[in-house]
């Protein structure tokens, strides 16, 4: 089995099983979860980081792109920008919104 | 219907607003089970957090002896002056709170076939999948005169925060001024590749305030500086010009608690405060499974998707303990708990855990009361090959005041999300 059936097929059966969260959903929530060991327990930031939940869905994919290409400069953000796929980018920012 | 991954997930985030807005905890609801935790560092207590969140009809019990959580990551701060023990000491009180047994002790066997735990206060406790994240075991044996310095209270490693960093710390308060600083580290792998350079920062810059005729000597078993070498030669020659004396390929070989001596294959070196690290392997708790199974008998090789032990079935290793190309950080641990508790959550629900997992790494560390630098990087697992680094991850070559602020946020942010 590839990578790509087993993610469907896990997907389908967490639809049957459990309502609208598939295994790419998992695969985005664990990423999320990985930002929060620097942004914060639910993307809430305490200090000087900069909070995830406060960004716009649109605003994230625009930020995470330009940290990416070098439009915005950044202290760090480059090198975890350049870490996800368009995909993952476009999912983890409408994680993020869905946590407001 | 044929789809890459690519497209599937592009699917998924075009899909994922509305998804998210269902329960996601009704994704994990199907796991039961009973998950044992044993220990409650940087990897254990993130991802008995995260079984509790992500399957919330799983039982999670967190094994741990000590009292309080006392955090390596800034504990060189405290040497450096910029922080109290205090500072960097953390209450467990909010873990149970999301519904996780707390158990004040400490695993003394494992029946794996049984899947039974055995404490040191009496209690055996089945277990449905089993996660093991002691951190290191220190060889104190490896360093000949190491063991008995160290009981006579003389010399220490500090390499676990805790009472040996305060120790440390008077020991460098009580050193006059114009005396010598020696440090030793192991040759790698070791917790925390930059700490010992940063240690080395850290106790400059309290010798550059309080005792500024003082100097240290860092022997490196290393063959280099083994991480941030351009940000750390930068530091040093930036703000404690001469004060370090570096001497690469240097490994420890004896310590002298009553002479005061650091011997290695070239020289005695003799100093007034002696700061040795000796070499390290996975947790103790680890050889009650026979986990220590990589070719040096010393880490744990796993699964690195779902971080199952090789050697022992229903049993996930963390953090330090295990065997990859990850640096051993603890940043890295909560980013191991993530994933394992992800795919335990799955594997207790009859799913297949995500094949393709990503995680990132984040380290500061200071240079100077007011700099700092960075190493990142995000990994990416693929099958056959392990993680892969990520384009752009890497270090900063000189600190800055900004990165110094991240360091302090980032501090708050990660004891929270481990604790909170």
């Amino acid at each position: 089995m590839n990578q790509t059936t087993t993610l469907i097929g896990a997907s389908l059966i967490g639809l049957a099983l459990a309502g609208p969260i598939s295994a790419a959903d998992r695969h985005t929530e664990v990423i999320a979860a990985t930002c929060m060991s620097c942004h914060g327990p639910g993307g809430k930031s305490l200090g000087t980081i900069p909070s995830l939940v406060d960004l716009k869905q649109d605003d994230f994919v625009k930020r995470l792109q330009e940290f990416k290409s070098g439009k915005r400069l950044s202290s760090i953000m480059k090198r975890h920008a350049a870490g996800y796929t368009d995909a993952e980018t476009e999912a983890l920012a409408a994680y993020f919104a869905s946590l407001q | 219907m044929s789809l890459n991954r690519r497209d599937f997930l592009k699917l998924s985030g075009a899909g994922a607003a509305l998804a998210f807005t269902g329960c996601a905890s009704q994704y994990g609801a199907a796991a039961r089970g009973h998950v044992i935790v044993v220990g409650a560092g940087f990897g254990g207590a993130t991802c008995a957090k995260y079984l509790r969140q992500w399957g919330p009809n799983l039982d999670v019990t967190l094994i741990e002896p000590n009292d309080s959580f006392v955090s390596c990551p800034f504990s060189n701060w405290v040497l450096g002056g910029l922080r109290s023990m205090d500072d960097i000491t953390h209450s467990y009180d909010k873990l149970p709170k999301r519904g996780i047994r707390m158990l004040k002790d400490s695993v003394v066997a494992i029946d794996a076939d049984k899947r039974i735990v055995r404490t040191q206060g009496g209690a055996s406790i089945g277990y449905d999948r089993l996660v093991l994240a002691p951190g290191i075991e220190i060889l104190t044996d490896s360093v000949k005169g190491f063991q008995e310095a160290e009981a006579a209270g003389k010399v220490v490693h500090a390499w676990k925060a805790g009472p040996q960093t305060a120790l440390l710390r008077k020991q460098l308060q009580a050193m006059p001024d114009g005396g010598t600083f020696v440090m030793s580290v192991p040759a790698a792998p070791y917790r925390c590749p930059p700490g010992p350079y940063e240690r080395a920062c850290m106790v400059a810059y309290y010798f550059k305030q309080a005792k500024p005729k003082s100097r240290i000597i860092l022997l490196d078993g290393n063959p280099d500086i083994a991480s941030k070498k351009a940000l750390f030669l930068w530091a040093w020659n930036t703000f404690y010009p001469g004060m370090i004396d570096y001497r690469p390929n240097n490994a420890p070989l004896a310590v002298d608690g009553n002479k005061m001596t650091v011997s290695t294959e070239f020289d005695d070196v003799r100093g007034d405060v002696l700061n040795v690290v000796p070499k390290q392997r996975a947790g103790t708790v680890c050889d009650l499974v026979g986990a220590r199974n990589d070719s040096n008998k010393a880490w744990c090789t796993v699964n690195l998707a779902t971080f199952e032990s090789t050697a022992a079935p229903n049993v996930h290793i963390l953090g330090d303990s295990v065997q990859s190309n990850l640096p051993k950080s603890g940043h890295m641990a909560t980013n191991h708990a993530k994933v394992c508790a992800a795919a335990i959550v799955d594997l207790l629900a009859g799913r297949a855990p995500d094949p393709i997992p990503v995680v990132a790494n984040t380290c500061y560390s200071a240079t100077s009361g007011s700099t700092a630098g960075h190493v990142a990087n995000v990994y990416r697992f693929e099958a056959g090959k392990g993680y892969v680094s990520q384009p752009e991850g890497g270090a900063t070559s000189t600190g800055d005041e900004a990165n110094f602020h991240y360091a302090e946020s980032w501090s708050q942010n990660i004891w929270a999300e481990v604790l909170g």
